[in-house]
């Protein structure tokens, strides 16, 4: 190879890792300028919007922020309550999608088309066009608690968490890769004489690490940052979440730099989250992809 | 779904058993509130209200939907002249005078301006009983006109870019999809600063770079540029989802046809267009159906940058279905509006299945 190739090869490399890092920039400026805000005061986070001290950890730089939003929020309260109401309908819906995917898949029963078609429906309805309706339908439902029975969903954590479930995209996941299993495996385990259940939970289920991470995932990214729905049924502050406890920083005088804070606090985890299981994430979202 | 293996007869019981919690959960929490969406616009239901709930038939969607045409001539003085202001422009009657109990016009009872232009010397108006609600209806398909083309656009350049074997590419990809996973709320309290008319980031890089040339715009403060922004907001902010959905079918396309174009002497435009693009066929259908349905129910960015304003300039329709119905406790306006999203959503899903049907 001569030089004057090497030296292209070079160059387009240079250029090459230009671009990729520009567009970074472009993607990550936002986040770097809000955990950058967050430790300044706020007359020096306004004034350093004017210049590229915004980005950069300059000046008077102090926890301060953190120590006022927890003493206006209930920070942890909130962040309690998004964990719980994630945790707790990540695992349902796991539990409830694969089963009736399961069914979907390997069982015969009359009127499963019909079912099936149902949900595949339920794909195109945005669940902003039955938040009104679910709203007055659940100000009303029944429940039997430890104290008796009573009415009306509202201010409760299962408001946040029953409804968020079941939905047909993650029905949809399972079948999908249930009907990639190989039959061979399921058939055997009949004649030995399994029950269905047992094929479930002992065969198919162990088999399916790579949607349950899928169905886990976007899920999780789902719930946490849930906003319309939290607005609508929380007004009592023991039930809320992450997002609705923005209200308190969004008074008169907005003090934004406790604002960036909370955000951050807010953000971290999903981030944190998220650059763990970066692969398993792309991962998922490019398998709606492919099954799509 | 597969019916003819061979040790599945019929099994009712467990089939059932096995489907009812993720099944019935569905109907309760999905299809119900659906099925009161429609019965509830038909009535006159309020969240909280001392009367009982009434049978309205149509009447919701004919207060939303209801438009007619105006046209009117100018006035004429009492010579038979056309009367004319100071600046040569001809004066018409004040519209409200029309709508407002004119017994000669019931049918315009009620209704308001939505726009109007000037024909010959005439002024035409067009008149909507939801004048808002309209506005509303036609932000919401400018965004998907304008964000899911772009998007998609933008996602498969990006997707193009990421997809090569450079050292530490992993890094770029994570990079370019983490807007994605933060809460859309948080990003568009963050993109504020960005669009703020007075000190914000944009105006701050657009003054510098121009040598003080540019005023300062007030981006979300302006009618002509509010939608704008939250369009190139939102672009950003989930442009890195729909660059995975292109990776994840740019990765199954196989190497040998790029080696064969290689072979050929293929130009790298040849090579998308002849051996990438026909290959991407079925992600494309993917990715304009899903970007067009989370464009249709655009909220939470308005909601936190807009509300809506300013001059209703940034409506759309779920917003517009949540004032009414949250805001207002108007649970029949807001679920006749979700109704007619709803329908619209399902058109345009049918008319994009009709047309990728057609070209296989």
């Amino acid at each position: 190879m001569s030089h004057s190739s090497v030296d292209h090869h070079r160059l387009r490399l240079v250029v090459r890792y230009t671009l990729l890092s520009l567009i970074a920039l472009m993607f990550i400026f936002p986040l770097i300028f809000m955990l950058v805000s967050s430790l300044k005061p706020d007359h020096q986070l306004l004034a350093d919007t004017a210049s590229l001290r915004a980005f950069l950890p300059v000046g008077e730089i102090s926890l301060a922020n953190y120590y006022g939003a927890f003493e206006r929020a209930p920070i942890v309260l909130f962040m309690m309550n998004s964990l719980l109401v994630t945790a707790v309908t990540v695992v349902l819906s796991l539990f409830c999608c694969s089963m009736a995917g399961f069914s979907f898949v390997y069982l015969n029963w009359r009127g499963k088309s019909v079912a099936f078609s149902i949900i595949l429906a339920t794909l195109i309805v945005p669940f902003e066009t039955i938040a009104i309706p679910m709203l007055l339908m659940v100000s009303k439902l029944p429940w039997i608690g430890f104290d008796g029975l009573t009415w009306g969903w509202l201010n409760t954590y299962r408001v946040q968490v029953i409804p968020f479930i079941a939905d047909g995209l993650t029905i949809f996941l399972f079948t999908q890769y249930f009907k990639d299993l190989p039959r061979e495996l399921i058939e055997a385990a009949r004649v030995e004489g399994s029950s269905w259940w047992q094929v479930y939970w002992r065969i198919v289920m162990p088999l399916s690490g790579p949607v349950i991470a899928t169905a886990a995932i976007l899920k999780f990214l789902v719930m946490y940052n849930q906003y319309l729905w939290p607005i609508m049924v929380t007004q009592q502050e023991q039930y809320r979440p992450v997002l609705v406890g923005l209200q308190y920083f969004f008074q008169l005088n907005t003090a934004w730099g406790e604002v960036m804070a909370y955000l951050t606090l807010i953000t971290l985890p999903v981030l944190a989250f998220y650059l763990v299981l970066q692969r398993a994430f792309i991962a998922s979202i490019a398998s709606t992809g492919v099954k799509g | 779904m597969q019916k003819n293996s061979s040790s599945l007869t019929q099994h009712n019981r467990s089939g059932w058993l096995f489907a009812l919690p993720g099944f019935g959960l569905m109907m309760l929490f999905i299809v119900v509130p659906f099925v009161f969406a429609i019965v509830f616009s038909m009535t006159n239901q309020r969240l909280i209200s001392p009367n009982p709930t009434q049978f309205v038939g149509f009447e919701n969607y004919r207060q939303l939907l209801s438009v007619n045409l105006l046209v009117l001539d100018p006035v004429s003085t009492e010579a038979g002249e056309l009367k004319q202001n100071a600046d040569g422009t001809l004066t018409y009657p004040r519209i409200r005078t029309f709508t407002r109990n004119n017994p000669d016009y019931p049918h315009l009872q009620g209704m308001k301006e939505w726009f109007s232009w000037q024909w010959q010397d005439k002024q035409v108006a067009i008149l909507a009983s939801d004048p808002v609600f309209m506005k509303a209806v036609v932000n919401t398909f400018l965004f998907v006109l304008v964000v899911a083309p772009l998007q998609g656009a933008f996602a498969l350049a990006l997707a193009l870019l990421i997809n090569q074997r450079l050292k530490g590419i992993n890094v770029y990809r994570a990079i370019y999809f983490m807007p994605v996973v933060v809460s859309i709320v948080v990003v568009s309290i963050l993109w504020r600063f960005i669009y703020d008319g007075q000190n914000g980031l944009l105006n701050n890089l657009l003054h510098s770079v121009s040598f003080g040339h540019l005023a300062p715009v007030d981006w979300l403060g302006n009618p002509d540029t509010a939608l704008g922004s939250i369009m190139a907001m939102s672009i950003w902010q989930a442009v890195g989802f729909h660059m995975v959905i292109w990776l994840s079918g740019l990765q199954t396309i196989s190497p040998t046809l790029y080696e064969a174009a290689k072979i050929e002497g293929a130009s790298g435009w040849q090579t998308f267009r002849y051996v990438t693009w026909p290959g991407l066929k079925n992600t494309a259908v993917l990715v304009l159906i899903v970007i067009t349905m989370q464009a249709f129910a655009l909220f939470a960015q308005i909601d936190v940058m807009t509300n809506g304003g300013p001059l209703d300039s940034t409506q759309t329709i779920v917003f517009q279905a949540v004032e009414r119905g949250y805001g207002k406790q108007d649970i029949s306006g807001g679920s006749a509006i979700s109704v007619v999203l709803f329908v619209i959503v399902l058109s345009i899903s049918l008319l994009q299945r009709h047309f990728t049907r057609e070209k296989k």
